[in-house]
């Protein structure tokens, strides 16, 4: 059974070393000190972060769902004048800014897997319609690849026995590996 | 496993902006006794190689590809969207370590000690780091950097901007969260005593950080 040893978090440090924000020891357990705008500013980041962690798992439900049909867009690249990267407490400005970036990169991926959704409804259609009535869809190709699947193959309808099934009119639907 | 190998994670402080900003955010850390024979540098031995062989072989293009589902990894790369990290940029490490599989085809030994870490991450999705523990003043806690301060205790120690969430001990900033520790505070080939921590982010559970802790902890510990 593992063990753990708690420490106390506001042990008594020098104002100087605990980097900005550092209210001095005892800070956690003191009455609330900080006018109301603060707080609310507060409450606003953590709304904030929560509406980006629901954004970030739904854009990675989708491109990992989708993936290799739908590919992550490239990353943002950094905004002028966006502070120096590396971790810290992003502002109200720059939580907002983020989140909105990801609600814009969000919404564009479930329009292009909507999109990719149809393309997939109608191949399966057309599929369906030349298994039915092959004579009707002489040498139509349906890549796998269209109906969602993963792999090279092709759907094709082809004459069966060559020029002889060309000529009295026997076609079927096959599936070639298409692979190189 | 006996009383003396047990692990005890301490838990790191927090200055109150951190804590309050980053609930959920939490420092584990442990100081180990190196017991292994060769140089924390050198090549594994033949034990951590064949895991890393056999984690070579089980880490696979579908797991690159559903490492964003898997609610740790995703975990991170939550957190670093909300410490202004772009993941997709900066990766977190589980997927700089997957990816970095998938473009070597294999993962590949960068010495005893880096092995032991990667192999606690690719286990758990928690990534660990380690101090020379002997360069560690006092107990290792998260707050943020002032501006101009040096990380690090050297001469050469690079100087960090203002509000950079830094690891840091008693007076001074030894690693950037989830990135470069301090020249002079990064284990040797012989540094006998190392401090390994894990940053637990919100929605890893607990016991997935001690658990890589532990198992670097133990991997170090065995000659």
């Amino acid at each position: 059974m593992i063990q753990r040893r708690q420490q106390v978090a506001d042990r008594e440090r020098p104002a100087a070393e605990a980097g900005p924000g550092w209210r001095g020891p005892n800070a956690l357990f003191a009455p609330p000190q900080t006018p109301p705008a603060e707080d609310a500013e507060r409450a606003a980041r953590a709304t904030l972060r929560a509406q980006i962690a629901k954004l970030e798992n739904e854009l990675s439900q989708i491109l990992a769902d989708r993936f290799p049909f739908i590919a992550a867009p490239p990353a943002f690249g950094p905004a002028p004048a966006a502070p120096p990267a590396g971790p810290r407490l992003p502002g109200l400005g720059e939580l907002e800014r983020s989140r909105d970036r990801l609600a814009t990169r969000l919404q564009e991926l479930r329009s292009r897997a909507e999109r990719r959704s149809e393309n997939e409804r109608r191949a399966a259609e057309l599929l369906k319609k030349m298994e039915l009535e092959p004579g009707r869809y002489k040498y139509y190709r349906v890549p796998v690849r269209d109906l969602g699947q993963s792999g090279c193959g092709v759907w094709e309808v082809r004459p069966r026995l060559g020029l002889i099934g060309m000529l009295a009119g026997w076609w079927e639907l096959t599936l070639s590996s298409g692979c190189p | 496993m006996s009383g003396a190998e047990r692990l005890e994670p301490l838990v790191g402080w927090q200055a109150p902006q951190v804590a309050e900003e980053l609930p959920g955010l939490q420092l584990l850390y442990d100081t180990v006794e190196v017991g292994r024979a060769g140089p924390l540098t050198g090549d594994s031995p033949p034990d951590v190689q064949a895991r890393l062989r056999e984690l070579s072989n089980r880490v696979r293009g579908a797991r690159a590809i559903g490492i964003r589902r898997e609610p740790v990894a995703a975990a991170y790369r939550v957190f670093f969207r909300q410490v202004g990290m772009d993941p997709d940029v900066e990766r977190t490490p589980i997927e700089a370590a997957v990816l970095e599989r998938m473009l070597r085809g294999g993962f590949l030994s960068g010495g005893l000690l880096d092995d032991i870490m990667l192999i606690a991450l690719l286990d758990t999705s928690v990534p660990i780091w380690a101090l020379d523990a002997d360069a560690v003043r006092g107990a290792l806690g998260v707050r943020q950097s002032r501006e101009g301060e040096p990380l690090g205790r050297g001469g050469d120690a690079p100087l960090l901007p203002e509000g950079r969430l830094v690891v840091a001990d008693d007076d001074a900033a030894l690693a950037v969260l989830f990135g470069d520790r301090a020249p002079g505070h990064v284990p040797r080939a012989r540094t006998p005593r190392v401090t390994l921590y894990a940053v637990q982010v919100p929605g890893v559970p607990a016991l997935f950080a001690e658990e890589a802790l532990w198992g670097c902890a133990a991997a170090l510990r065995s000659p």
